[in-house]
């Protein structure tokens, strides 16, 4: 390596910025409840997350229930069966995933991983989470109020989800709107902080190209997240004045339960329009960060640079690009004109280019790694066979001429739970097992992760597998039961039964895991400092797990971009960032490394 | 849903440009070797306006997709009956460019530590903008006085609606105006609270383009 007679000071840049002033709160409410520290604030997104989440969790037990044993479970009618599918679709893809990955891994990464002591506007901060936090006790709110919560389905469709008969009309429904609106005047304040934090506070020499692929992830998975949920805000103040007010937004005119009611020629394509330019960006709002995370995490851990880095980059930004123009694949069915039907067909297969071309990336980065098959490496190749295998089931549904037939049947369910349920999970789960060593200061028990993922990955495809196949013979989605349907053969049946208890055995698995954080808490064997030998600046901080400011008194200066891993004639198998060339120890002449 | 997508298309071939500016002939992959050369940050970029920056896009987004649902709507129902907006607007519309430029001026006294025209600028500027939102309201009432009501016509709806939506957003300005209000009261000088100053005045600004944008949308129509 080309060292020159610098010493170390010329390196140093001027700052970019000037130290922050940081409140010191001595309190133990100012440190943990009215937090401003992102860390903290992370730590209380990922709990309420995962919390919220573990309610969506015990409500697609319940539907399996329904579905694999229809009529043993008295307490399920057909009311609370679209109730607990509609509150389980929604919980998981906003309360959970958006805000585990940008309130979560977001709040706790970009600081860190940038090198700056917290958010740029750590006020602002608090009060997201604090948002989020009110957005989900609106939305508990509704399981307890008369009638209860919203049984339209997550995707909110009028006329049905605010006409009478459907469940939650009597007040479920307004709680939902009003709680996704809490949510998204929440998540705008998180994500000002972001991406300013992003393009502002990044410490000295870490250019906008020596950026971990996390924080590119996350980036741009906030751009694309604070231009679509105001769609979904437009929606709900709308859909919020059609049923309060009696507005004709979305409603049509028509005759519910035998009586003319007021409305008059609305539009409920409008609202498809306005929901799904939200709701397709939503998908790689989950993707995105899940992508950049394991683009880190699979470098690391095959002790290799990531493969094409800007290639990574530009793919992320032609996602986010392509992901607003294709939001009209989820109407084919609710009619248009065909030439339509054809541009977001092709918008929509032309996404796969820059998604196959990161997927190749990940399996050219392992390509001679020195692969470590340890937890969170095992969930980043868990990730990328699902993703795969749900990736290439959407290819099917992009078609217009396939996705007719296969419309509302479970080949669509197969398809999105296997490319963003499980699939960006697997990478939740990776990350947690990779970063909870920084976060806690403690390894998580091997085997029960090992066992864990196991139980986690086999069983996730047991349960989705089979769900194209039932999606072929035509089974509709979103039936609470079949009854005596000529074209469902018996074994569908059997297979829901099967499926249902692949699927119980899935969320027992998750209790293993939630033991497995409580216990490594505290008996989890000590980690130390940068316990995987990664190369990213939240490893290089003073202590373990950082304390509030993040770095020691002088902000890290960083020489290098974060792959430099098995670099030849190095000593070590990596570099962190911010080492400067002169302090890299070399490889001694009997070292085989040298030869390299 | 065209012009939320040009909107996206202007705004993300903005971002397109900068980041090919960042990545373009940039080797990652090389350490640094000798004294590291940033492309720093023009002196103009602060932490507060590039995120003053950030929030508007996303008000931009919000209003854009407004307006894309205002057309979708007027296109699809049989019974759009296109409304007159009341003269008032018009009234209204310049005290809301009064209230700016006063605002403007309470930026120019900041920075020229000029206190009591600052005072005078600061709140002549919220003065006004109450005006404009008081003049907002009586114009609703002066429909609702000639019967046209926030149901039946979706042409109606739709004005009750956008001037509503706009109104919040100077309410909300009206929070920040306030509090730099308190702070100066409070004896802070120009220079302390130039900056919550500035902010202000750039909010009130694009607020009054985003007016005039809806209002030529209400007139047009």
């Amino acid at each position: 390596m080309a060292t020159q007679g610098h010493d170390a000071t010329s390196y140093a840049p001027p700052r970019e910025m000037e130290e922050m002033e940081l409140g010191h709160p001595k309190t133990f409410i100012g440190k943990y409840i009215w937090s401003q520290d992102a860390k903290v604030i992370a730590i209380q997104y990922g709990i309420t997350a995962t919390a919220i989440g573990l309610v969506a969790l015990a409500l697609s037990i319940l539907i399996r229930l329904q579905l694999g044993f229809p009529g043993t479970f008295s307490f399920m009618d057909p009311s609370s069966y679209l109730q607990y599918v509609s509150m389980h679709g929604m919980i998981m893809v906003v309360y959970l995933l958006t805000a585990l990955f940008l309130g979560g891994f977001g709040n706790y990464l970009i600081p860190l991983m940038c090198g700056a002591r917290d958010m740029v506007f750590p006020y602002l901060n608090m009060l997201s989470f604090w948002f989020y936090f009110v957005a989900v006790l609106v939305l508990v709110a509704s399981f307890f109020v008369p009638g209860g919560p919203t049984g339209a389905g997550w995707t909110l469709y009028p006329p049905q989800s605010i006409s009478p008969g459907t469940p939650g009309i009597d007040g479920g429904i307004i709680l939902m709107l009003v709680s996704l609106a809490i949510f998204i005047i929440g998540f705008t304040m998180g994500g000002l902080n972001y991406i300013v934090t992003v393009l502002q506070a990044r410490t000295r020499g870490m250019t906008l190209m020596r950026l971990p692929l996390s924080i590119w992830g996350i980036f741009m998975a906030t751009v694309l997240a604070m231009l679509a949920f105001p769609a979904l805000l437009v929606a709900a103040l709308m859909m919020l004045m059609d049923l309060l007010v009696g507005t004709s937004f979305f409603m049509p005119a028509m005759i519910a339960l035998g009586e003319q009611t007021g409305y008059d020629s609305g539009s409920p394509l409008l609202f498809q329009h306005l929901f799904w330019f939200f709701g397709h960006p939503e998908v790689y709002i989950v993707a995105l960060p899940a992508f950049g995370i394991v683009s880190d995490i699979l470098a690391t851990h095959a002790r290799k640079n990531i493969f094409g880095y800007r290639m990574m980059v530009w793919a992320l930004v032609a996602i986010g690009g392509l992901s607003f123009v294709v939001w009209a694949h989820h109407m084919y069915v609710s009619g248009m004109n065909p030439y339509f039907g054809f541009l977001f067909a092709t918008t929509t297969l032309i996404i796969a280019v820059p998604t196959a071309l990161k997927v190749y990336n990940w399996v050219l980065t392992l390509w001679h790694g020195n692969i470590k098959l340890n937890v969170p490496m095992l969930c980043c190749i868990g990730f990328i066979f699902t993703f795969v295998n749900g990736g290439l089931s959407g290819l099917f549904l992009g078609n217009v001429t396939v996705d007719v037939p296969l419309a509302d049947t479970y080949f669509v369910v197969g398809h999105f739970h296997m490319v963003m349920a499980v699939a960006p999970v697997m990478v939740i789960f990776a990350a947690i097992y990779h970063w909870y060593p920084l976060m806690t200061g403690r390894m998580l028990n091997n085997t029960m992760g090992k066992i864990h993922f196991w139980v986690t990955l086999l069983g996730t495809y047991a349960v989705y597998y089979p769900m194209h196949y039932m999606g072929f013979a035509g089974v509709p989605r979103r039936y609470y039961a079949y009854g005596e349907t000529g074209f469902i053969p018996d074994s569908v049946v059997t297979l829901n039964s099967f499926i249902s208890i692949a699927a119980i055995v899935v969320a027992l698995a998750q209790f293993l895991f939630i033991y497995n954080l409580v216990v490594s808490y505290f008996r989890g064997e000590k980690a130390g400092r940068n316990p995987w030998g990664a190369t990213t600046l939240e490893w290089q901080t003073e202590h373990v797990p950082p304390r509030h400011g993040n770095f020691g008194p002088e902000l890290p200066v960083v020489y290098r971009w974060a792959f430099d891993y098995g670099v030849p004639g190095a000593k070590d198998d990596f570099i962190p960032q911010n080492v400067p060339p002169e302090d890299v120890v070399m490889a001694s002449a009997g070292d085989p490394k040298a030869d390299r | 849903m065209t012009i939320t997508l040009v909107f996206l298309a202007v705004l993300l071939a903005l971002c397109l440009g900068w980041i090919v500016r960042q990545s373009i002939n940039v080797q990652p992959w090389v350490a640094e070797t000798g004294p590291i050369v940033l492309d720093r940050l023009p002196p103009a970029a602060t932490a507060a306006r590039v995120g003053l920056g950030v929030f508007l896009a996303v008000v931009m987004s919000f209003f854009m997709l407004s307006i894309s649902a205002y057309t979708i709507r007027m296109e699809m129902g049989r019974d759009w009956i296109p409304l007159t907006p009341p003269a008032l607007l018009w009234v209204n519309t310049v005290v809301l460019v009064l209230g700016s430029l006063a605002l403007q001026l309470a930026w120019n006294a900041a920075r020229r530590d000029d206190i009591d025209r600052l005072k005078v600028g600061l709140l002549a500027g919220g003065a006004l903008t109450m005006l404009f939102v008081i003049g907002q309201v009586a114009a609703w009432w002066q429909l609702y006085g000639e019967g046209r009501y926030l149901t039946g016509n979706p042409a109606a709806s739709f004005f009750y609606l956008i001037t509503a939506l706009h109104g919040l957003h100077l309410l909300g300005g009206m929070v920040a105006w306030a509090r730099t209000l308190l702070r100066v009261r409070r004896g802070e000088t120009p220079a302390q609270v130039r900056v919550s100053v500035e902010l202000c005045t750039l909010y009130w600004h694009f607020l009054f383009l985003l007016w005039l944008i809806l209002f030529g949308l209400l007139l047009s129509t």
